[in-house]
């Protein structure tokens, strides 16, 4: 095997390689344990062996046939498009707004979309249930997507995005006879994708995966979403672990077909905002 | 083709005025060079007769009509940006379209207009590529036939050259100036570089802080220089001034032979400067009847070719002065300084105002 190194004249990189791959393998180990879990009947889920002694394929037969899974998956995933959909599209609007239009008052608007990153959503699910209560969206899809429809971290992120596409490039479309919001559509957005697709990676994969709120604002099982439908499998007396492995190992499926063929913009992402998701 | 009228513009931006009541007329197909120092107010002014930025007070016509109220894409103009602002994302052709199809133009129309600008620009290969794929000086020619296709009545230019270097600038001024003659189009151009501005203008308006020094032809600005400022911004290298005070007759300077008081004099005296040209000061063997001269001593020598330029002391004093190319010149060296007397200018040194106007020549 060709090391693309030789480790004869720089030892540091056997160290450094070592330390990776443990890393790696520490990563590794929860999914790995995830899908030998799916894989365990009933009576072996507490028996801690990697491999299972009798592997069998009754759990995903049971997630599908029997409990609701299916829908709870396709409840996560409308809501999860739905949401990224209307972040993209409001969190740029604002973003671009305030980057490119100079008007009184623009950096308090700013101050005050940003100051509301600082605020943790388990202060905030108390206002929210109040008010899904009085406006009657308690247990209903939208009562579980409207805090995330826009949201600061995107404008934030949008802001300074384009902060790179120069105000020429806005005059000349001026001059050339777009609507303001043309210039925005057909100029300025084309001009930030990457931005985008990050933006659009973390919003997916954050409604994907958030918990608390939609575990508050549901309570029929048929509004749930995958994480919630997964935590129902935890009652009071008794958890079943070989279905929320099971359900989280194919939860995991579309966050990995994601990363998968989105890496690049995940890394340059990351990169460019400076922040993880 | 227009002509356009600014009349006392003001632009306020907060509360700080940059541009102090501007009058400029600029008559049809006329190339007009706004030119002066960084924070002069030029490209505002520019980017008023746009529809860009707003006027604070003031009018501006374009033709007959008055256009302060009209959006840029109703002003009949076209605008060429120092960063050339050709959209990234769209291929060369559909760069210099967009506008065209924005106005909803026939496709047949749209298509003949940008294959002529393209034949006209050299772009004809190009049209399928993406601005990264091209140099700098063809994005500011795909940017120049975007303003063309579009047939306006004012091609405005915001310091297109200013990113290209100092071959392509010079070959694209030219470009520019043939296109001009072709055209035939009013075109309004700033610039910082003077000379763009001598080069390129029927008419130069030199400004400084938000007003106009100076408005006239190539060869007025540089031959009779109203202001100080104008003299030493227009003509490389800058105009020699020596401080001195008009007394009985004569200029008088410190540690120099006094100046028989120049004819047409104006004001009575005070202290003035006297203004030389390079151009005009020339290393002389011998001291022509009735011209200033004054000796001084080589400091450092710069060969241009056909003739060299000659950093020298006067006294304290260094002056540069032009010498043929031909004569031998050593740093040390001790030699007369020659300029005929219709050459001088002689500026108020309080109001930096000129006080004596040289013939143009």
């Amino acid at each position: 095997m060709r090391l693309g190194f030789d480790p004869r004249r720089d030892p540091r990189k056997i160290l450094i390689w070592t330390l990776v791959a443990l890393g790696g393998i520490v990563m590794i180990m929860p999914f790995l344990f995830m899908i030998s879990t799916s894989l365990k009947g009933r009576g072996e889920v507490y028996d801690l062996r990697l491999i299972p002694l009798a592997p069998t394929l009754e759990n995903y037969a049971y997630l599908f046939r029997e409990s609701r899974f299916l829908r709870w998956f396709l409840n996560s995933f409308a809501i999860a498009s739905i949401s990224t959909v209307s972040v993209l599209f409001f969190d740029s609007l604002a973003g671009y707004v305030l980057c490119k239009y100079k008007f009184k008052g623009r950096q308090v608007v700013f101050v005050a979309i940003l100051s509301t990153l600082m605020i943790p959503t388990e202060m905030l699910v108390i206002p929210w249930y109040v008010m899904s209560k009085n406006l009657g969206w308690l247990n209903t899809y939208w009562g579980i997507m409207f805090p995330g429809m826009i949201t600061g971290f995107g404008v934030f992120l949008m802001k300074q995005f384009f902060e790179t596409v120069p105000d020429a490039l806005i005059d000349a479309a001026r001059i050339d006879g777009l609507s303001e919001f043309r210039i925005f559509w057909e100029v300025a957005l084309p001009l930030v994708t990457p931005a985008l697709s990050a933006l659009a990676i973390f919003t997916f994969l954050g409604s994907w995966t958030a918990f608390l709120w939609p575990l508050i604002v549901t309570n029929s099982a048929s509004n749930y979403t995958v994480p919630v439908g997964l935590a129902s499998f935890s009652g009071e007396f008794s958890t079943e672990w070989n279905m929320i492995m099971t359900g989280a190992a194919v939860a995991t499926i579309p966050t990995l077909v994601v990363f998968i063929l989105l890496q690049k913009y995940i890394i340059r992402g990351v990169i460019l905002s400076g922040v993880k998701g | 083709m227009a002509s356009v009228t600014l009349s006392n513009i003001v632009k306020r931006f907060d509360r700080t005025e940059v541009v102090h009541g501007i009058d400029l007329a600029i008559s049809d197909g006329e190339f007009v060079v706004l030119v002066g120092p960084s924070g002069c107010g030029k490209s505002t002014t520019l980017r008023m007769v746009a529809g860009l930025e707003d006027l604070t007070s003031g009018e501006i016509r374009i033709g007959d009509r008055v256009v302060d109220r009209l959006e840029p894409k109703d002003r009949n103009i076209a605008m060429v940006f120092q960063n050339y602002a050709i959209y990234p994302h769209m291929t060369v052709h559909k760069n210099i379209a967009f506008g065209l199809r924005m106005a909803k133009l026939p496709k047949a129309e749209e298509e003949k207009r940008v294959r002529e600008a393209a034949q006209i620009l050299g772009l004809t290969d190009l049209l399928d590529r993406r601005p990264a794929q091209l140099s700098g000086g063809q994005r500011q020619r795909v940017a120049i036939g975007r303003a063309m296709v579009r047939n306006p009545a004012v091609f405005l230019f915001d310091e297109p050259l200013s990113n290209l270097d100092a071959q392509l600038r010079a070959q694209m001024r030219l470009e520019i100036k043939k296109l001009h003659q072709t055209l035939g189009t009013t075109v309004i151009y700033v610039t910082h570089d003077q000379v763009e501005a001598m080069t390129l203008a029927d008419r130069i308006v030199v400004m400084r802080d938000g007003r106009i020094e100076q408005i006239g032809t190539p060869t007025e600005v540089y031959r009779t220089p109203a202001s100080m400022f104008v003299a030493r911004f227009i003509g490389s290298p800058s105009m020699n001034m020596i401080p001195g005070r008009v007394e009985a007759g004569e200029i008088r300077f410190d540690g120099l032979p006094p100046l028989q008081r120049p004819g047409g004099l104006e004001s009575a005296g005070g202290a003035v400067f006297l203004g030389v040209r390079p151009d005009d000061l020339k290393v002389a063997a011998d001291r022509p009847a009735g011209a200033f001269a004054i000796e001084a001593r080589v400091e450092v020598i710069e060969p241009l070719g056909p003739d060299t330029l000659v950093y020298a002391l006067a006294g304290s004093r260094e002056l540069v002065a032009k010498a043929d190319s031909k004569v031998t010149l050593h740093r040390g060296d001790v030699v007369t300084l020659v300029a005929d007397s219709g050459a001088l200018h002689v500026f108020d040194a309080a109001t930096e105002q000129t006080l004596r106007r040289q013939e143009a020549r």
